[in-house]
């Protein structure tokens, strides 16, 4: 297929033309080719009923214009049961082949799905991906490896042919986390997570941006998204370990300031817990936590008594914090358990990393189980539970 | 095709008057109506749904909700359908004093409904259990709230048709005019049983 | 621009202040141009003591089609606008390159590209749609006109308040610069506190508003008031098309007025529907603004498939091939619009199935779709096909749409939407399926039913150009978006570090000048068909060998249209007629019962728009003024019973007798 696609591009002459790089459809990473192939795929599937219509409409348009007399003209032929079939049925073929395609596609290159191959010439080898937590903030990106212990802004280096997991939030509002070469996009959402695997198979230097509109400095909001190898990746780590800085949590509410523009950084250090924190809204002092919130509403929230557990916003110039003109200003929620109930807490919250290697067949995956029953060699009733999406084959938000 | 015929198969135009009835399109055109406003009453329902469990460490139904004073509410709007029943009754039968009768009794329920509701939100606005504190609040507000504008609106409307009915009679103009804000007001009747249902039943359970 | 973060309300203006004045020179120049331009036409208008005839004739009309004509009116104004935010992006796009911040800072292209969205939905394809519905079905379904003929007219001036809203936020403050559909929390007071998105709020529910009766009228006027033996398979085709679309209406804007109040109530009062705070969810507000969102693109498209049937059907003069299908087509459509809005945001990270289950039912669409294709082909298969300008268009559409239609399958594949969606390859599918489908179906309708409307027809050589300008430069101008989708580039950026981008953004804004000149020899049409009129008369009223009933009447019709009620006994009611040698009965004339015109309308949704606007600025003595206008405004009018009127039978006869020698003359 990637042949068919490389071929397909010398069939568009104009994707040709000097100065055109059409990222998606020759990307550099295995998740973002396979769904350039299916691309590709689709298309070639919908051409097979659209070059023919537009064939035909030409050639109808021509040939019954008013001032041919030699073709026949039939006014009242207005039905053909025949010909109906075979309209309605076309397309329906078409679209079943390609619903087919979809099913088996989407959930194979489900970005949830952690990577069962590194390209399709080499399988996977350790099961284990590279954590990279990502904070979309206003109008930056914030890159943290929790493994190396150390954070950057706008650059980003990931090993070759090693597979990445991506957890990803925002601080303020949507936004959404592209690399063409890489893989798709996925959305950041502001007290949520999102998770995106990918892996590069070449060495070099990537565009990586913001692909969900984000306000005023959101044309900035790009970075380098660089493939090393192995080595490389170390002396990469070793470099920004080298800086001094520490992103801890103060610095962290410095650096979410709206700023455009912004050039790379690095940071040395990172307070571990400062992802989780982020993801749960409450890396400011004495801001209760989303998942003690969420614990708390799971047993009917705190009663009366939780009315009075608010304070005034401790930075209330910061953005995002204008009151209502009908209401009151706006307040935060008390924390109220002790440190150690809320580790726990952001401790589970906090994404798993470690994968069980799964099946390489190509039509399977943990969302796609191993066909059972009338499509099964060896059909055994007992079995049948296990052709169950297994847990988390839906990891929504 | 099949043959054409070249008998024409009936005449094409309507030479006798075609009288069309007055109003006929009324009806059916509140229907629509009241179902476009049933959607947006069930995005308020969806909304609350989605939204009905963040308390926000805040406080939930069981703390807030005096059912005693919805069941009370609840009657209110119940009784006020019944009477509205009766004044459509009484218009049937010509019976323009009874009609305004039973339509000022409808408006007097109504009424006692709006202040026992504005009582309500205001009581749970003084505890510091206003919109403000958590998506629960906010739907239960919104959805309560809307549910209670439409009340007044047809307690208005109510009025304006008292007074066109004691000005013109049951004319057939006002004939109509009332079967429609009969069909409004047990409109929000069906609606409230929803809220009082979901809302104040399923939450103190 | 400077807009403090805090800007002090007083009591009289609410927050309006010296701030609300736009520091930019391109605004300012734009604003003395419209002063200029609007100074002139109120000259005319004064000088020739126009303003009794529009007021008498047109703003207080409760003739279907003077409203609908209205409606095109104001699309065509507003089209205007929203094609120069088009070109300003366009040359933004294309000069932001090698360290060149453009022309337009953030704070102006953003608020642009917003306006240029709900600007062409709203505005322009909305109203134009309606308006067509408006003027056109009635006469197809042998009706004297719509079931709530005020209603009519106050549904135009919301529209129209809602578009005096939009525009006004050009000159007074600021537009919403978040994106047509205004995410939260992006649009939450926290990161939006300034006016622009109150003014896409106020706008869009003013507007909505009369959406929403415009749709319930419509849709009451088609199952109501269908002339004698016209059962539901026996309606033209437009008129299933038009029914679709209005039940679409009333069972999705309501949806859209929902969500926009709870987004409201988060700005105004606090609330937490959509914050990321305390609960709120804005996910929700996603979900909900496409559950409306999608059925609003096949508000859209439908009536200009029944558009493309009708004129299909008329210059091939053959009959409309498997009119059940299409029909059936229509109504799975409109059904399965309801069951896609998930495909506009698979990248939110639904699970793998949720999201195969939407882009499934996405594909699904295009088999009915599909459908209406092979449709049409088969009737231009074995007919004589007179290439006027509405089967240009036509042909047109039929090339360009099938295009727009695979990309936007495409779109449907979820992996393949991960690496397409909110790229320029989005934006080339949508405005492919807009432009190519909505737009060339408007241009075809406008050329087709003019004669209709005005009793003469356009100038075909005008026509012409435009249509070529209009083909040719749309390709040129959308190609290079679906070849810069491929190469990773996204929507909304303002400024570029790639310089070898640049080439296609200038080939992109050079389409759009082709485009500018189609719209100019569009409108230099209208001129020049208006000036010789005479020469372009059409005296028959039936000047392309019509089908349907509409072509039965005068051109212009009279106000009741119809003397005597047609009667239908088939499809292609008026083709019939013809067939079978039916002509106008000359019976005895009786008066006729018509609805008497109304300012109200006017003036309720004058007080509206005065409310929105001071919702807006917190005025709020005058938002309470202007909503107890509204309330009284409405109360007081139903208090006038006396609504209609009789056409003397004397007048009937003229004005048929006159009819008589008009047809006489033109040798028919």
């Amino acid at each position: 297929m990637t042949y068919l696609r490389k071929r397909l591009l010398w069939l568009l002459p104009f994707l040709a033309l000097p100065g055109c790089k059409p990222v998606v459809l020759s990307p550099s990473g295995d998740i973002a080719a396979r769904q350039a192939d299916l691309l590709v795929q689709s298309t070639l599937l919908m051409l097979i009923i659209i070059i023919p219509v537009m064939a035909l409409t030409v050639w109808f348009a021509w040939r019954y214009r008013a001032n041919n007399s030699k073709a026949s003209y039939d006014p009242d032929w207005d039905h053909s049961t025949k010909l109906e079939l075979v309209i309605w049925a076309i397309p329906l073929l078409i679209i079943v082949s390609l619903g087919a395609l979809t099913w088996v596609g989407t959930h194979l290159l489900d970005p949830y799905r952690p990577l069962d191959r590194i390209s399709a010439e080499k399988p996977i080898e350790a099961a284990e991906p590279l954590q990279v937590q990502v904070v979309a903030m206003d109008w930056k990106w914030l890159f943290i490896y929790p493994e190396q212990g150390v954070a950057t802004v706008n650059q980003m280096a990931v090993p070759v042919d090693r597979p990445v997991e991506f957890t990803l939030t925002s601080t303020s509002v949507m936004n959404a986390f592209y690399i063409p070469a890489m893989a798709g996009m996925i959305y950041a959402m502001p007290g949520m997570q999102t998770t995106l695997h990918g892996v590069f198979n070449h060495p070099g230097e990537y565009q990586g941006l913001a692909s969900h509109y984000s306000g005023a400095g959101f044309s900035g909001m790009r970075f380098k998204a660089v493939a090393l190898d192995d080595a490389g990746f170390d002396d990469w780590i070793a470099q920004a370990a080298a800086g001094g800085e520490t992103l801890d949590r103060g610095r962290y509410l410095e650096l979410e300031k709206p700023s455009e523009n912004v050039a790379p950084m690095t940071f040395a250090e990172v307070d571990p817990q400062l992802f989780s924190r982020v993801v749960n809204m409450c890396v400011e002092e004495n801001r209760m936590c989303m998942a003690e919130m969420m614990a708390y509403d799971a047993q009917g929230g705190l009663g009366l008594p939780g009315i009075a557990n608010v304070a005034a916003l401790a930075d209330d110039d910061a953005p995002g914090t204008a009151r209502p003109v009908l209401g009151l200003p706006p307040f935060q929620v008390s924390g109220i358990c002790s440190v150690e109930e809320l580790n726990q807490m952001l401790a589970a919250s906090a994404p798993s990393g470690v994968e069980e290697p799964r099946d390489l067949s190509p039509m399977r995956g943990r969302g796609l189980a191993a066909p059972q029953g009338f499509f099964s060699p060896h059909l055994n009733p007992n079995r049948l539970t296990q052709s169950l999406p297994q847990d988390g084959a839906e990891q929504n938000l | 095709m099949s043959t054409v015929t070249q008998q024409a198969p009936g005449d094409f135009w309507e030479v006798e008057p075609h009288h069309h009835h007055e109003g006929a399109s009324t009806s059916i055109g509140f229907w629509v109506y009241l179902m476009s406003d049933c959607l947006m009453f069930a995005i308020l329902f969806a909304t609350f749904g989605v939204l009905g469990a963040s308390y926000a460490a805040g406080p939930g139904p069981k703390d807030l909700f005096d059912l005693e004073l919805v069941a009370l509410n609840t009657a209110f709007l119940l009784l006020s359908s019944i009477t509205y029943g009766f004044a459509m009754l009484a218009m049937v039968k010509n019976n323009k004093n009874g009609t305004l009768g039973w339509l000022a009794v409808t408006l007097v329920f109504g009424l006692a409904f709006l202040g026992v509701e504005l009582y309500e939100f205001n009581h749970l606005i003084h505890l510091g259990a206003g919109p403000q504190r958590s998506a629960f609040l906010s739907s239960f507000f919104a959805l309560v709230g809307t549910h209670g504008l439409h009340v007044a609106f047809g307690c208005l409307w109510l009025v304006t048709l008292m007074i066109q009915v004691s000005q013109r009679g049951l004319i057939p103009a006002n004939r109509r005019r009332l079967s429609c804000l009969s069909m409004f007001w047990h409109f929000l009747d069906v609606i409230w049983i929803g809220v009082f249902t979901f809302v104040y039943l399923l939450g103190m359970i | 621009m400077a807009i403090p973060s805090e800007i002090p309300t007083t009591f009289l203006l609410g927050r309006l202040d010296w701030h609300a004045i736009p520091q930019d020179p391109i605004v300012w120049a734009t604003g003395v141009v419209v002063a200029i331009g609007g100074a002139g036409l109120l000259w005319i208008l004064h000088k020739y003591r126009l303003w009794s005839y529009l007021w008498n004739e047109w703003f207080t009309s409760v003739d279907h089609k003077k409203i609908g004509i209205m409606y095109i009116v104001l699309a065509l104004i507003m089209f205007v606008r929203g094609f120069a935010d088009a070109i300003m992006m366009r040359l933004q796009q294309a000069i932001a390159f090698n360290g060149s911040e453009g022309y337009l800072n953030a704070h102006h292209y953003d608020q642009i590209f917003s306006a240029h969205g709900v600007i062409m939905i709203f505005f322009v394809a909305m109203p134009f749609v309606t308006g067509l519905m408006n003027y056109v079905v009635p006469l197809q379904i042998g009706a004297r006109d719509v079931s709530f003929p005020f209603l009519n007219n106050f549904s135009f001036w919301m529209t129209v308040g809602g578009a005096v809203l939009t525009m006004m936020s050009l000159f007074v403050g600021e537009f919403a610069q978040t994106g047509w559909l205004a995410f939260p929390p992006l649009s939450g007071l926290g990161y939006s506190p300034y006016v622009g998105v109150d003014y896409y709020i106020w706008g869009l529910q003013v507007a909505g508003v009369g959406t929403t009766l415009s749709g319930i009228n419509l849709l009451v006027t088609i199952i109501k008031m269908r002339a004698p033996g016209m059962t539901m398979m026996r309606m033209p085709i437009f008129t299933w098309t038009s029914l679709c679309t209005n039940i679409l209406i009333v069972a999705s804007f309501p949806v859209l007025t929902a969500t926009l109040v709870l987004l409201t109530l988060d700005r105004y009062v606090g609330t937490n529907f959509f914050t990321n705070d305390l609960g709120g969810n804005a996910m929700m507000y996603v979900n909900l603004i496409w559950i409306w969102g999608h059925p609003e693109v096949y508000i859209l498209i439908l009536p200009l498939f029944g558009v493309y049937s009708e004129v299909v059907a008329t210059f091939t003069g053959k009959r409309l091939f498997g009119y059940t299908s299409m029909v059936y087509a229509t109504v799975c459509i409109t059904i399965l619009s309801y069951l896609v809005w998930l495909h506009h945001f698979f990248t939110m990270g639904s699970g793998a199935s949720v999201n195969s289950f939407f882009g499934i039912t996405t594909m699904i669409i295009s088999v009915p779709t599909g459908a209406k294709i092979f449709n049409w082909l088969f009737t231009m298969y074995r007919s004589r096909i007179r290439f006027e300008l509405p089967m240009m268009w036509t042909v047109a559409f039929m090339l360009t749409f099938v295009i727009g239609g695979m990309t936007g399958v495409l779109l449907a594949v979820p992996p393949a939407d991960f690496v397409l969606h909110n790229s320029l390859f989005l934006i080339a599918h949508f405005h492919n399926v807009i432009i190519g489908g909505v737009l060339f179906g408007l241009f075809a309708a406008v050329y087709y039913w003019w004669p209709k409307a005005f009793g003469f027809r356009l100038d075909p050589w005008w026509g012409k150009v435009s249509f070529w300008f209009w083909v040719v430069g749309f390709w040129v101008a959308f190609a290079p978006l679906y070849v810069l989708g491929l190469m990773g580039v996204t929507r909304r950026m303002r400024v570029f570090d790639d310089p070898s981008l640049q080439i296609w953004f200038i080939i992109a804004a050079f389409g759009a000048v082709l485009i500018a000149i189609g719209i100019a020899a569009m409108f230099i049409q209208f001129g020049v068909s208006i000036m010789r009129r005479d020469q372009l008369r059409d005296e028959t009223g039936d000047p392309w060998n019509g089908r349907t009933l509409e072509w039965a009447t005068s051109s212009p019709p009279p106000a009741y249209n119809f003397a005597f009620t047609p009667v239908s006994h088939g499809l292609d009611t008026w083709w019939d007629m013809k067939r079978f040698g039916q002509t106008r009965p000359r019976a005895a004339y009786v008066p006729i019962h018509m609805p008497k015109n109304t300012g109200a309308g006017v003036i309720i949704a004058g007080f509206a728009t005065v409310c929105g606007f001071a919702l807006v600025w917190y005025i709020w003595w005058l938002a309470a003024l202007s909503f107890a206008g509204v309330v009284i405004a409405s109360i007081l009018h139903t208090f006038n019973y006396a609504r209609d009127y009789h056409i003397p039978a004397a007048e009937v006869r003229a004005t048929e007798e006159a009819r008589d020698r008009q047809l006489a003359s033109a040798g028919a």
